[in-house]
């Protein structure tokens, strides 16, 4: 970590950039904050520790729009958000100074709360990614270091930055899990249990907006779901439409652009497997059309906005069961 | 608020028979804005028209729903009679309660029910739609030919005749295309050269034809009506003014060791050259690859020999932009590669020939001068195989699915030509089907069988086996006998398979014009529409479009020639206004609407918006309303619902979608 | 709710495009093949225009099916809307399949202008297909577990 935030003081004090956008410690070792460093002073707050899961390309839309360069640290796994985004416009690598920092795998707080381990205070960033040492009120425990990944990370895209001007740390594949395994699971259910299933899980959903707000493809400028373009702003006179049918709408807007970065599943308050919509998308898609990672490539067009006259028909995939 | 009329047609008792009109009437009285409703017997006559028209003024209608039959019937009629009211004609909306109601249902309440259901989804969108004008754009009176062969030659003909400008693009040193290389052609086996000569000359000399020969299309921008078209001028390296065509420089260049294209290889020519006698223009250039003047920088015969100090070895490639209003593709084709049809021997023989280099062997100015003779050895062949369907109709990758159309034809013409000429060669043709749909074709090929003796099997080749002696082994089945063949033959000769020119898809990727999986272009319609491309303003010439022979071709040039002089008529062509229209404050410029756009309406714009008082430059979609035709595939596209379909519009149809449902 | 399957009167919303399908049904009308009262025809220029959104809002406000009709692949007058058409309903025919919306509500078919016969038969069809599903709660419900 220092490494880093020597890095960024040397690149703020020669001009390359004006501006550092990193993470920000919050009250606790396990809740660090996107946030923006306008000085080298400003960087005392500066963290990168196992719980900066937050991917910040979505951050680098407005941060084009600044003066001077910012500089972003991105994961390997946030570089693809970074290219999507720059294959849409939306972003200007102008004006991005990219570190690619090192990644073993980001923690996720439930997880190690949910073995039971309560008042935690902290917990080492390891190097060998095998053992995590939780601090707690109550002294040291250990946990597996998979036990606390997120999940993103057991599905993890690879330890390769798409994007960068330079790199510091190590990163480490940590993949041990079948990319779609859990969408093969509910495939198999009964129509009844997967209604059943998705039913128990939307239903908790709050409509916060967390996922549509933190998603690096939800960058619209306006929200179809604010617009009034669909008459689906129904704020006021509040129809049933928006409530019912956003997670669905949300991933087909999504569908294709999607990097599969995980964070709606990471940052919803309810804890619904968000991530699962994506990821049925990218399955059908990678099955039907061929493998497609968005991200990769920045002139690669994405399955929905081309074809093939063989494409299979609409009834295929489900017919198949 | 809307002020909307609802006018129900009782179609005489075709509609009224089945629907309760007055009823449907009544019921829409009670839809929010609906201030006048009545049911008249035949609303689209001129009596019913007249009953619009005076309720529009009466009552101030802005809003017309006319529930009657099919929109594809008199849409258009009741538009027009809006529009003579005083109200925009797309303030019309039908209600089908004829084909899609009472013809269709017997129950009169099922039936005037769901017409109730129609009229109110038409009431719901009517709310919405807003005045919408149609553009106009002015015509460039002047088109484009892509390509200088028959096809390309016939339609630059036909529109030149009509009293139009059109320039020919072509590629090659000379016009002429394909057809300048056959020897005869079917079914009258008159010379190809003496039919196609006189065109050439008729065009070269045509006051309204311009020909840019040895040279290419290189970006085409605008629309129906206003292409601008850049197009480079290859480097002659010999002045078109002065030379005189006299032939001394090809004479005297040493460098003769080039592959002759024109006789597709057979021999050889010199590196300055004019590609045939007859060549339009018959100036001769330099092919710098094979010139020892640009390979060493010594050499300069050319220079010397010329009397008329045409050559002039610091010419370069010239671009020159030109506006039109039309552009026809007339590319043509070329015969397949057969790199992976090993069976066939070819390449490992020199007697294994395509049937277009037969073309060449059997023309008195190629390469044995026009006398029959095996390549190989110079000596004058016994037995010839002809193979039909060489990557035809096939089903794996290495050929082509489709029937290349002409073979059969040409096959038999080679096979009587060889037999009326060398009586003492024995022919025999290996096919799958032989087809003969055209006009004395049939007549034809009967002829080649039955008076020339040429022995037809029906059954595929397996195998072409070169021999020590030098002659060749051909292995084949005859499917009617159901037996084994070995025949030895001289001379194999392979119809092979016809592909459209390798460079269409780069120059239907300039044009936006859509290609299938063969590279052909694709018609507007299949049937309906045959030589425009879907692509406005765009026409379809010759094999382009599909396999066709000589007179398919021409009469299709002549086709395409008369949709550019349709359209070159006009001074104004009016636009769809139901286009595509993004909202500057909702667009992310992400270009996922261009990617799915086929006319390339959409280009991207940084643009100062002032979204609610924050002032910034942005990136957004502008959609050229003259090039979009309103499919509306961007509007799915978009993910924030900027882009949107005027006439078609989100709100709209999610109007119709609720009152349908509700 | 128990709504008797011979009394159960669908809501069907047919999309159809204005150049093959729109005609298509117009045929089937002068042709007189009938099919149910309870399709209702939405004209849209091109099948490449129904955004899965207006398929999930009709069966919100109540629909029972939803089918879409374009040109068949390779006819389309836009060329290749049907192909983006294909391609999305694909997906979304797939994602409510797989939160568990019953097969068989949705369907994509080409129908040309000069299969009238082939657009009253897929109705026909169709809309049995639905009443044998009976009425469509599920997606009305996605949200209202108690």
């Amino acid at each position: 970590m220092q490494e880093l935030i020597i890095r960024a003081k040397e690149l703020l004090e020669c001009g390359e950039v004006a501006r550092v956008l990193g993470w920000r410690k919050g009250e606790h070792v396990y809740d660090p904050e996107p946030a923006f460093f306008q000085s080298a002073d400003a960087l005392e707050n500066f963290v990168y520790n196992g719980f900066c899961g937050a991917n910040l390309s979505k951050y680098m839309i407005e941060a084009s729009k600044l003066e001077g360069k910012t500089l972003v640290f991105l994961k390997p796994c946030d570089t693809y958000s970074f290219n999507q985004l720059l294959a849409e416009h939306r972003i200007d690598r102008e004006k991005a100074y990219i570190i690619g920092v090192g990644c073993k795998g980001k923690l996720k707080i439930e997880n190690i709360g949910a073995d039971g381990i309560l008042d935690i205070e902290g917990a080492d960033y390891p190097d060998c990614g095998e053992e995590l040492n939780v601090k707690t009120l109550y002294g040291d425990v250990k946990v597996a270091y998979k036990d606390a990944m997120l999940e993103r990370c057991h599905v993890c895209k690879g330890k390769e930055h798409r994007i960068f001007d330079e790199k510091i740390g190590e990163s480490v594949d940590t993949l041990d899990a079948e990319r779609f395994a859990e969408v093969e699971r509910i495939e198999k259910m009964s129509p009844e249990e997967k209604f059943a299933y998705f039913q128990a899980e939307l239903s908790k959903c709050i409509r916060c907006n967390a996922c549509r707000n933190v998603c690096p493809a939800c960058s619209c400028r306006k929200c179809v779901f604010d617009s009034t373009k669909f008459d689906s702003a129904q704020k006021a006179n509040a129809t049933t439409f928006e409530e019912k049918m956003f997670h669905i709408i949300r991933a087909f807007h999504v569908a294709g652009r999607c990097t599969d970065c995980g964070e709606c599943s990471r940052v919803c308050p309810q804890g619904i497997p968000l991530h699962l919509f994506n990821r049925k998308f990218i399955k059908d898609m990678n099955e039907l059309y061929g493998d497609y990672q968005a991200g990769v490539d920045v002139d690669a067009k994405a399955p929905l906005v081309c074809f093939s006259q063989e494409d299979a028909e609409p009834g295929a995939l489900t017919e198949r069961g | 608020m809307q002020r909307i009329g609802v006018f129900v047609c009782h179609c005489g008792s075709n509609i009224a028979a089945t629907v309760d009109v007055e009823k449907v009437a009544q019921m829409a009285l009670r839809e929010q804005g609906v201030v006048h409703a009545e049911d008249y017997p035949y609303m689209c006559s001129e009596a019913g028209q007249s009953r619009i028209a005076a309720a529009i003024k009466e009552k101030g209608l802005t809003g017309i729903v006319v529930c009657s039959c099919s929109p594809r019937m008199h849409e258009a009629t009741f538009r027009k009679c809006a529009e003579t009211a005083g109200i925009n004609p797309y303030m019309v909306e039908i209600a089908n309660i004829r084909e899609h109601c009472s013809w269709i249902h017997k129950d009169m309440t099922e039936a005037t029910e769901k017409a109730v259901i129609l009229m109110r989804a038409a009431v719901a969108k009517v709310h919405l739609n807003a005045p919408l004008q149609a553009g106009e754009s002015k015509v460039t009176k002047r088109a484009l030919v892509i390509g200088g062969g028959i096809a390309g030659i016939q339609t630059a003909l036909d529109i030149a005749e009509a009293g139009y400008k059109v320039d020919i693009v072509e590629k090659t040193p000379s016009i002429g295309g394909r057809m300048s290389q056959l020897d005869k052609t079917f079914p009258t086996l008159d010379c190809s050269a003496c039919i196609l000569t006189p065109k050439m000359v008729e065009a070269a000399a045509h006051e309204n034809i311009t020909i840019h020969t040895y040279s290419e299309v290189e970006k085409v921008s605008g629309f129906v009506g206003n292409f601008t078209v850049d197009i480079r001028k290859k480097a002659r390296y010999v002045d078109i003014a002065k030379c005189t065509g006299c032939g001394v420089c090809q004479e005297k260049c040493p460098s003769k060791k080039t592959p002759n294209e024109f006789n597709r290889g057979l021999n050889t020519r010199s590196a300055i050259y004019t590609p045939f006698a007859q060549a339009i223009p018959n100036v001769p250039v330099i092919d710098t690859e094979a010139c020892i003047k640009f390979k060493t920088g010594k050499c300069g015969v050319c220079q010397k020999v010329c009397q008329a100090g045409a050559i002039d070895y610091t010419q370069k490639d010239e671009i020159i932009t030109e506006q039109y209003g039309a552009i026809v593709v007339a590319t043509g084709f070329d015969t397949i590669k057969l790199d992976k049809y090993g069976e066939y021997a070819y390449g490992q023989s020199k007697d294994v020939i395509t049937s277009l280099e037969l073309e060449r062997v059997m023309n008195a100015a190629g390469p044995t001068k026009g006398h029959l003779e095996r390549l190989s050895d110079g000596k004058h062949p016994k037995e010839i195989v002809f193979i039909q369907c060489v990557g035809s109709r096939c089903s794996d990758d290495r050929g082509k699915p489709y029937c290349s159309k002409i073979c059969c034809m040409y096959t038999a013409k080679h096979a009587m030509l060889i037999r009326d000429k060398y009586p003492d060669v024995n022919v025999t043709v290996f096919y799958i089907d032989v087809r003969t749909p055209g006009k004395n074709f049939d007549e034809f090929y009967r002829r080649a069988v039955e008076e020339y003796g040429v022995n037809y099997i029906k059954g595929q080749v397996g195998k072409v086996i070169p021999q020590a002696d030098g002659s060749l082994l051909v292995q084949g089945v005859d499917l009617l006998d159901q037996k084994q063949i070995l025949k030895k033959a001289d001379m194999v000769v392979l119809a092979t398979a016809i592909e459209p020119n390798p460079d269409v898809r780069k120059i239907a990727t300039m044009l936006t014009a859509s290609i299938d999986t063969n590279n052909f272009l694709t018609e507007a319609h299949p049937k309906l529409r045959p030589v425009e491309s879907p692509t406005a303003g765009v026409f379809l010439s010759g094999v382009c479009q599909g396999p066709k022979d000589i007179p398919e071709t021409v009469a299709q040039a002549g086709a395409a020639a008369v949709k550019v002089i349709g359209l070159l008529a006009k001074d104004k062509l009016k636009t769809n206004p139901c286009t595509a229209q993004a909202d500057e404050l909702m667009c992310n410029g992400c270009s996922q609407c261009a990617n799915v756009c086929p006319y390339g309406a959409i280009s991207y714009e940084m643009k100062l918006i002032n979204d609610h008082g924050i002032r910034e430059e942005r990136r957004i979609a502008v959609v050229n309303s003259a090039l979009c035709q309103g499919c509306g595939a961007c509007t799915v596209t978009c993910p924030s619902g900027a882009m949107d379909l005027k006439g078609f519009s989100n709100r709209q149809l999610l109007a119709e979608v609720d009152a349908i449902c509700r | 709710m128990s709504v008797n399957k011979e009394d159960f009167r669908p809501v069907i919303v047919a999309f159809c495009c204005n150049w093959c399908s729109y005609a298509g049904a117009d045929l089937a009308g002068s042709s007189r093949l009938a099919y149910p009262a309870d399709v209702k025809i939405i004209r849209v220029p091109c099948s490449c225009r129904v955004n899965p959104m207006f398929i999930l809002r009709a069966f919100e406000k109540g629909a029972d099916g939803v089918i879409l009709c374009g040109c068949h692949p390779g006819d389309c007058h836009y060329s290749t809307g049907n192909y983006y058409a294909r391609r999305r309903m694909t997906m979304l025919f797939s994602m409510l399949d797989f939160i568990g919306v019953e097969n068989g509500r949705t369907r994509v078919e080409w129908v040309s202008a000069a299969e009238g016969v082939k657009f009253s038969e897929t109705m026909n069809s169709f809309v049995e297909k639905i009443r044998s599903l009976g009425p469509n709660v599920r997606l009305g419900d996605i949200r209202c577990k108690n």
